[in-house]
């Protein structure tokens, strides 16, 4: 009886064994018949080649590991922005599709349905391409406020810089580890007293005046380096100073953003509408103002029929960020399995690092985006 | 017990598919690209994804060019007939691998001959079909007119995964200059960018921004600095490991050049079997036993000269007479004061 059960899981495990070892083994086998060597030695060799935007120091003379990094760290920048621009206008689309008033309604409605409707590709093109031929050169540009500069070579901006850079970031550690507590102190003391404390002011106090006293005391500097123009030849400009943010990432975020805001909106409609009618009319009549019933009757509901969905939307949007590649923006794909395997001829193991990166970037949101939804779930007794 | 057969007869068919695809592994080992060509009926030839006068296919799907014409003289050799060509546009990025996975068997594609590339990562190069450097393209009104009026901060678009990324590397370390590269896979969107605005300047081969400069907006706007910053001979590439079908490939483009030089052209190869000079009847089959020592016919070098051209016609079709690059620079022979040199076939 037992055995009935068991045969067929270790012959499922055996074929398993048995397929990755034949592709293994033929990859071997192949490479060495073609005379492609194998290893991860290339990763600490000179690249040699540069990269046009880097959130760490890097140049050719750095390893192919640190190309990695530049590339890696470029992924994440350009989803985080994503994520969070695709949640506030996700949230905002959705809310205003189930508005009354039927302009909104109709607008969102639009929206939603053109921008999920088309290749997310074509998006990208033609955003870069779109802002590209919209954007002026710098020489031409119109400064906003006076310090910024949209060009078509990029966004300039004020860049500050720091004095003992470190303390100013231990201090807003500080502070948000003493938000933490506050918080869970708050908590227990409405359990056991029911009286509420106003944590949302001692937390903004905290953030306050922690890093302000870095600046007193801990020798805190930061003074603003505004970009100033500058002449390269007779008739091309740049500006130099402050910082720089490539027309590529600005126009790849807003297109992930606005393509992935759609499939978020539809999500956060889905959740509030999954919250039954009554519910709201009950809250409302035990006296809870409309504010308090948004907050303590129907999010609370709606978040739970929300998060999983959105999830899948958030780690959708990260693996689209590898259509960057066609626009020239340095991510993970356009420098390390671009570049870099060009430049090596390793492209088993480049792609297996790439590949392996990218599901840890995505079980990381996943099991991050499970931990809030057990949070927010009901916790039946 | 129905289910546990159900598993059984899924388990056994997956041994099947293991099973075979195991005996093709075994055939292929001996990785017999003449054999398996001659079968299927066509070359399987890696082109760019439209470099005119290289590989650039027309509105009805024909493709010309010097690179080309390559993979036609193979397919003439080993075929017989210089249309039996299966062409696999690819990009910088994906051309190696294409060629070592066996997608492609010749890689005619305008790629630099390197020794990391010829001897680290599965490739053979057979040859030069073209003698090529990397320049500058820049706007003619920016008052730039060498390569030492870069500033730094000066932007530079150009194809990623190519020897242009190393050779720009090289070229701004070695002046001191700052300089901005904005790398995109295919080089349409590159060209797309640097007329924007995008780029101070686009680099990459010499020939490539000559033929790349008639796909902008105002081709005219636009010039090329006199200088060279690299070497760069492009050529046909094979899969390591099949030294019969390298020799085809490289044999097949040196039969080109030769032709030229002993005067042999498609329209004369013919009358030229009565030829005096026993060099010549050997280039077109009517002296000596070449064929066989390639594992072709004696006619191989005779169709590809009548089908193709010899290396000067291929030139002048693909090269000079679109205005491309109408002086043959270093891609002259050597007789006429340029560099094409190729052993003799005897």
């Amino acid at each position: 009886m037992n055995f009935k059960k068991i045969l067929p899981q270790l012959i499922t495990l055996v074929v398993v064994i048995l397929v990755f070892g034949f592709f293994s083994y033929n990859a071997q086998v192949n490479m060495e018949n073609r005379g492609i060597t194998f290893g991860y030695g290339f990763l600490s060799q000179e690249s040699s080649f540069d990269v046009q935007f880097s959130l760490i120091e890097y140049d050719g003379s750095h390893s192919y590991f640190r190309a990695y990094l530049v590339g890696l760290l470029n992924t994440i920048l350009v989803s985080v922005i994503g994520i969070i621009f695709a949640t506030i206008i996700g949230v905002v689309v959705g809310i205003a599709r189930l508005s009354s008033n039927y302009l909104i309604e109709r607008t969102a409605a639009i929206y939603v349905e053109f921008f999920r409707n088309i290749p997310l590709l074509l998006q990208i093109f033609f955003w870069y391409f779109a802002a590209l031929r919209a954007l002026p050169l710098p020489e031409k540009a119109e400064p906003m406020f006076g310090v910024f500069f949209l060009t078509i070579k990029g966004f300039f901006i004020p860049a500050f810089i720091w004095n003992n850079l470190d303390i100013f970031i231990y201090s807003v550690i500080a502070a948000i580890i003493a938000i933490i507590f506050v918080r869970a102190y708050a908590k227990k003391k409405q359990e056991n007293e029911g009286t509420q404390t106003p944590v949302l002011l001692i937390s903004i106090g905290f953030l306050i005046i922690l890093p302000l006293l870095s600046f007193l005391l801990g020798g805190v500097d930061a003074s603003i380096e505004i970009p100033v123009i500058e002449q390269l030849s007779k008739t091309s400009f740049t500006y130099k100073g402050g910082l720089k943010l490539p027309p590529e990432l600005i126009s790849l975020a807003l297109a992930l953003s606005l393509y992935t805001a759609t499939f978020i909106a539809e999500c956060v409609r889905a959740g509030v509408q999954g919250v039954s009618k009554g519910q709201k009319e009950a809250a409302a009549s035990i006296g809870l103002t409309p504010n308090q019933v948004l907050k303590l009757v129907v999010m609370p509901q709606a978040l739970r029929i929300i998060i999983p969905p959105t999830t899948n939307q958030y780690l959708n949007l990260t693996k689209n960020s590898s259509l960057a590649a066609a626009i020239a923006y340095p991510d993970l794909v356009l420098v390390f399995a671009g570049t870099a395997l060009m430049q090596t001829g390793r492209a088993i193991e480049i792609v297996s690092i790439t590949m392996l990166t990218y599901l840890t970037l995505s079980i990381t949101i996943s099991i991050f985006m499970n931990w809030y939804n057990k949070k927010i779930a009901i916790k039946e007794k | 017990m129905f289910k546990l057969v159900k598993r059984l007869t899924s388990v056994v068919a997956m041994f099947a598919v293991l099973f075979t695809f195991t005996t093709e592994t075994m055939a292929a080992k001996k990785s017999k690209t003449l054999k398996n060509t001659q079968k299927k009926g066509f070359v399987r030839c890696g082109v760019s994804q439209g470099l005119p006068g290289f590989s650039n296919a027309d509105a009805a799907g024909n493709w010309t060019g010097v690179d080309v014409d390559v993979c036609r003289a193979v397919a003439a050799a080993v075929l017989g007939d210089a249309s039996k060509v299966k062409f696999t546009p690819l990009s910088a990025k994906e051309r190696f691998t294409a060629l070592t996975s066996n997608e492609i068997d010749i890689l005619s594609r305008n790629t630099t001959w390197t020794l990391s590339r010829d001897a680290d990562i599965g490739l053979t190069f057979v040859g030069v079909n073209f003698y090529d450097g990397q320049g500058f393209m820049v706007r003619k009104n920016s008052g730039i007119s060498s390569v030492n009026d870069f500033k730094a901060g000066v932007s530079a678009c150009t194809n990623l995964g190519t020897t242009t990324e190393l050779n720009m590397r090289d070229f701004f370390n070695s002046k001191g200059i700052k300089y901005e590269p904005v790398t995109f896979e295919k080089a349409d969107e590159v060209v797309a960018a640097y007329d924007a605005g995008r780029c101070d300047t686009y680099t990459t081969d010499k020939s490539g921004l000559a033929a790349q400069r008639i796909k902008l907006s105002n081709p005219d706007d636009h010039m090329v600095l006199p200088e060279t910053i690299s070497k760069e001979p492009l050529g046909p590439v094979v899969r390591q490991g099949d030294s019969v079908w390298e020799d085809i490939v490289r044999w097949s483009l040196n039969t080109m050049i030769e032709a030229e030089e002993y005067g042999v052209t498609s329209a004369n190869a013919d009358s030229m079997k009565t030829s005096d000079n026993p060099a010549v009847k050997r280039l077109v089959g009517a002296e000596g036993e070449l064929g066989a020592a390639l594992g072709l016919d004696n006619e191989w070098s005779l169709r590809i000269i009548k089908q193709v051209g010899n290396y000067g016609e291929s030139y002048k079709r693909n090269i000079a007479d679109t205005g491309i690059l109408p002086d043959r620079g270093p891609n002259e022979l050597w007789t006429k004061g340029g560099i094409l040199y190729v052993p003799p076939a005897r």
